[in-house]
């Protein structure tokens, strides 16, 4: 029977240090609840064993030879939108068919050299767009609290297999909520750092002013280290931040003692489920029972967000997937002449959420229409930012529901795209803004589906939003629930 | 009727840097296909661009030389466009903030100076190149990302040789400047023109043709006159022309339209999100101006007064960065500047172009003809000697020209002992010629120095030796 | 959370814009597409009503200046890997359909 799978990396850490496990029986633990419970699941889109032993295998030498760190011989599984030199790069789509990177994304090459071991590719929407991962051309995966249910997304895979302890902590890519979000549907921990904070430089664009790599784990320490072992200034990203990183994991006080909170009206309204209202209020009533102030904050412009994001995220898009063309790798479908090469390839090869997206992002874009649609977009977008900088000139952080629903069942916005793009209201702002925010598990609804508390910071405080995260999961036990899944 | 003819330029240029724009490969022509690529410059799926401070600071130095004023924010922009040779789909150009604005070049054309003036310079990443065979086109993307700044002129040319003296005047202060090889043959420089034509007196310009992808200089004189002569039959018998986007066929000598599909442009320009703006600081500027390498115009003023040479051996001596380079190093290591000059303008330049050799083929070395001519001018070795050492030079490029004198004993014999027992010995030889020249015949002399050339075995200074056969001749009663 | 839809707003030339992005669409596709563009478009018209005088467009989310590399170069890509990820090769090179220009 499988236990290493279900421990945190945290006490995996301590159990590696003190000798009392190996990481070939972590990897091994792993790979017997993936091949138990993933076929029912569908989170893992490839997982090469004799790879992952092999890595557990060194990590261990290194142990041995006394040049292991903290993180050495701890399995993580990759959203399938990072490079993985050597592997595959699916993206959740047909179009990268046979395409096998030559290189490490710099989040991945980090993680190796803190002595990670790659355990595997997971399923997304395809290139990140989508809420449920029903958008991936692979495979459909499943919450695993109801596997009737979305895990949502796009880290739909990153987050069902954290849930089903079939990894023991994910990377995932949040452009307008796809780390928190599923993190929040399947009853995780989900971070999205600061714009900059972490290398964008290997991860698959989807709307580059947009994405943040993040970790989904079991508890907020764990995404701590996750995030020390990945954040820091990349050469090779010319966004990324020069700020130092400070050490999140040792830093974690678990006081919210003295913290202001902002809730911000605009977040509770009508749309929202009633249950997911409930849970995320009790979780705010803990927070000030732990000694935090409770203050009313204003972002007006939210009810904007939704739509400035689709007009920016899309029109990045359309050029970042304009190089999918069947000429350099993944799928070619021929014609007569390039023009005719491009267009039965990208038919082929896109799905119809990234065709829409495709289309609508060229829109906004094109001659006559990029003053209407996408440079007032942007406008709107710096009110938006003002709006947060506004807002935490009077609170340390803002904590709010991260989504108007739980999981929902799957195909229920398949006809309806906007449906799904209205369920991102409250996440999308933190991309938009560029700051911070934390998906912590704060209940579950009647039907047993986890419910998620969002916690929002100011540009580069996520010390301060995994302090508050800590404090109010260690107060709970919600994140020590476990799905129950019959393999 | 006449018509007025409006030209405008759009010159591509690459610049000479180690790496290629956005990423460390080597910004190289001539290797082996899809040898200098990487993920970035491939366009593969998570790669990021990180612009080369080099490419940068190149493109301002290009406006600083023609005085266009640098833009105080610039920044990147995505154009999208699909083509084979484009990895990305778009393209990382500048849209609305190039780094420089408005600028100048002066041209002459048959003696009458000019001034086009230039519109803007902007710096963006090269294409790949496709190589067409019969039924597809094969792609090498070495050069895709080498840096290529866009010049855009105003429609200031009239006529195609001054789209040609302009183009010239660009290369040569491209290459003063260090800026880019300007190797045609190489893609250095290439060029797409815009011409229009308007009946005298009218003045609204005409609707004009777009004439892309030109790179030689030939080619595009040649394509200004075959669309002057194509927009004039069209106006004369009474049609108008088409906007369109045409190109010349060398060998038909005509511009033909494009005969790939006609789609819509429409290139959706934004900003781009991979890359921050560059906000140069005004002493960084300031800086670069002030280690601004001379402009041909002010270099060929400095040749007249610092080296004293007439105006025409400034001109030819500095119409070529080069060959003005090798002058002066050559200049350097004598006192005659003017005999430097004659050497470089006549027996160096005729070598060049028999061999067909740029001034940085040539084998002799500039302080080695410095030495030549230094020999020749202080009257070491005569003219003929001189020349005799240049042609050993051409084939040994590393002996020294004094060696060569002394080994071969060339050095021409000055000495006044020796050459007034020639001058005897000549007079005792040829009394007819010493009566003749004694009855004023000119010609005698000269026939005498003849002889005692012959004598020395070439070596005697002749001046030398016609001086004492004057004296001796006179002396004798 | 508003989910009114201005139906006056602008209807979209998708056979166009799909063609400007190389997509071929089916007739389905682009009847599907008109009617759910046409909704999205109708939902993001709202952003016309944000008085947006005077605003700075926000390109970047966290800018910064001058991000630059030196002129270096680094080690040599390896072809033979590039070309294994390529559909098409011939002489070292990436094949297409011929291009006519």
């Amino acid at each position: 029977m499988s236990v290493l799978n279900e421990k945190t990396v945290e006490e995996l850490s301590v159990l590696l240090e003190s000798g009392a496990c190996t990481s070939q029986e972590i990897v091994r633990d792993v790979l017997a609840e993936k091949n138990r419970i993933d076929p029912v699941i569908r989170a893992y889109v490839e997982l090469d064993e004799e790879d992952a032993l092999a890595q557990a295998v060194e990590a261990d030498a290194a142990r041995a030879r006394g040049t292991a760190g903290p993180l050495t011989g701890i399995p993580v599984a990759i959203k399938d939108l990072l490079n993985v030199r050597g592997q595959s790069c699916t993206c959740g789509s047909k179009i990268l068919q046979g395409y096998r990177s030559p290189y490490d994304a710099t989040a991945v090459a980090r993680l190796r050299s803190a002595g990670m071991v790659m355990a595997g590719r997971v399923n997304m929407d395809e290139f990140a767009m989508g809420s449920s991962t029903e958008n991936s051309a692979l495979q459909t995966t499943r919450n695993p609290w109801n596997t009737a249910c979305v895990p949502g997304g796009s880290s739909g895979g990153s987050a069902s297999a954290v849930a089903a302890r079939m990894a023991v902590a994910s990377i995932g890519s949040d452009t307008g909520g796809s780390v928190r979000q599923p993190a929040s549907f399947c009853g995780c921990v989900g971070l999205k750092p600061t714009y900059g904070r972490i290398s964008r430089y290997g991860l698959t664009a989807y709307a580059s002013s947009l994405d943040q790599i993040g970790p989904i784990t079991r508890t907020v320490k764990d995404a701590a280290l996750l995030l020390g072992a990945m954040a820091g200034h990349d050469p090779m990203d010319s966004t990324s931040s020069p700020l130092d990183v400070p050490d999140y994991a040792a830093s974690l006080t678990g006081e919210m003692k003295g913290l202001k909170l902002g809730v911000p009206k605009e977040y509770f309204v009508e749309g929202i489920e009633p249950e997911v209202d409930a849970c995320v209020r009790k979780a705010i009533a803990q927070c000030e029972s732990l000694g935090a102030e409770i203050v009313e904050v204003s972002l007006p412009n939210t009810r904007y967000a939704t739509a400035t994001y689709y007009i920016l995220a899309t029109a990045e898009a359309s050029t970042n997937l304009a190089r999918y063309d069947g000429v350099r790798y993944g799928l070619r479908v021929e014609g007569a002449d390039p023009i005719a090469l491009y267009m039965n390839t990208r038919a082929a090869g896109f799905g119809s959420e990234v065709k829409r997206r495709i289309i609508l992002g060229t829109y906004v874009l094109s001659s006559g229409y990029y003053d209407a649609y996408y440079l007032r977009a942007q406008k709107v977008r710096t009110l938006i930012a003002r709006d947060f900088s506004e807002a935490f000139a009077r609170c340390d952080a803002i904590v709010c529901p991260v989504s108007p629903t739980a999981a929902y069942p799957l195909g229920s916005c398949a006809d309806d795209p906007l449906k799904m793009y209205l369920g991102d209201i409250f996440t999308v702002t933190a991309n938009l803004a560029g700051i911070c925010g934390l998906s912590v598990p704060c209940g579950f609804t009647s039907g047993g589906l986890p419910v998620g508390l969002q916690i929002l910071g100011a540009p580069f405080a996520e010390q301060k939003i995994l302090d508050i995260g800590y404090a109010y999961e260690q107060s709970t036990a919600w994140h020590t629930e476990k799905p129950a899944i019959q393999g | 009727m006449n018509y007025h003819v409006t030209i405008g330029l759009e010159t591509h240029i690459q610049l000479k840097t180690n790496s290629k724009i956005f990423c460390a490969c080597a910004n190289h022509f001539g290797d082996e296909p899809n040898t200098n690529v990487c993920p970035v410059c491939l366009g593969y799926p998570g790669v990021m661009p990180v612009l080369n401070e080099e490419a940068v600071h190149k493109t301002i130095r290009a406006g600083l030389m023609i005085g266009s004023r640098i833009g105080a924010f610039c920044k990147f922009d995505r154009k999208s466009y699909f083509y084979p040779d484009m990895p990305k789909n778009y393209q990382i150009t500048q849209y609305d903030r190039p780094f420089c604005i408005g600028g100048q070049v002066e041209i002459e054309v048959d003696g009458r100076k000019k001034i086009i003036r230039v519109n803007r310079i902007h710096l963006e990443e090269d294409v790949a190149k496709n190589t067409h065979a019969a039924t597809s086109s094969e792609v090498d993307f070495n050069r895709a990302g080498t840096p290529l700044m866009e010049v855009v002129s105003e429609p200031d040319m009239e006529t195609p040789e001054e789209a040609l003296a302009y183009l010239q005047a660009l290369k040569q202060i491209m290459v003063y400047g260090g800026i880019s090889e300007c190797n045609l043959e190489e893609g250095n420089m290439r060029c797409d023109v815009n011409i229009s034509l308007r009946p005298d007196g009218q003045e609204k310009l005409g609707v004009k043709a777009e004439i892309k992808n030109m790179n030689t200089f030939k080619g595009v004189f040649q394509a200004l006159q075959a669309e002057t002569r194509r927009q004039e039959s069209i106006l004369e018998s009474g049609g108008s022309v088409r906007q369109e986007t045409l190109r010349f066929d060398p060998d038909a000598g005509v511009t033909l339209p494009m005969r790939s599909k006609e789609y819509a442009h429409d290139y959706r320009y934004f900003p781009e999100p991979d890359l921050m703006p560059v906000v140069l600081d005004k002493d960084v500027i300031e800086r670069w101006r002030s280690e601004l390498p001379e402009l041909p115009q002010q270099r060929r003023e400095r040749f007249v007064s610092q080296y004293d040479l007439p105006e025409y051996d400034a001109a030819v001596l500095t119409a070529d960065k080069h060959l003005a380079d090798y002058y002066e190093r050559a200049a350097a290591g004598t006192k005659n500047f003017k005999a430097v000059s004659n050497w470089v303008m006549t027996e160096v330049m005729r070598v060049l172009s028999e061999k067909g050799w740029t001034i940085e083929q040539f084998p002799i070395q500039a302080d080695a003809l410095a030495e030549l001519v230094a020999l020749a001018d202080g009257k070491v070795i005569n003219s003929n000697s001189a020349k005799e050492v240049f042609s050993i030079l051409l084939e040994e490029p590393g002996a020294s020209p004094k060696a060569l004198v002394e080994k071969r004993g060339m050095a021409q014999v000055s000495d006044s002992s020796a050459i007034d027992a020639f001058v005897d010995q000549v007079i005792t030889e040829q009394t007819k010629s010493v009566e003749d020249f004694r009855n004023g015949k000119q010609a005698a002399l000269q026939f005498l120095v003849g002889q005692i050339m012959k004598l020395s075995r070439g070596k005697a200074n002749p001046q030398m030796a016609a001086q004492a056969l004057r004296d001796k001749i006179g002396s004798m009663e | 959370m508003s989910s009114s839809f201005n139906e006056s707003a602008e209807h979209m030339d998708v056979e166009y814009v799909a063609q400007l992005a190389r997509l071929h669409l089916t007739p389905e596709e682009r009847t599907l597409y008109q009617r759910q563009l046409d909704q999205i478009l109708g939902y993001v018209d709202e952003l016309k009503a944000v008085d947006v005088e005077g605003v700075e467009p926000m390109a970047h989310p966290m800018p910064r200046t001058n991000v630059l590399r030196r002129d270096e170069c680094g080690t040599r890509g390896d072809r033979e890997a590039v070309l294994a990820n390529a559909p098409s090769v011939r002489h070292h090179q990436f094949v297409v359909p011929k291009i006519v220009e």
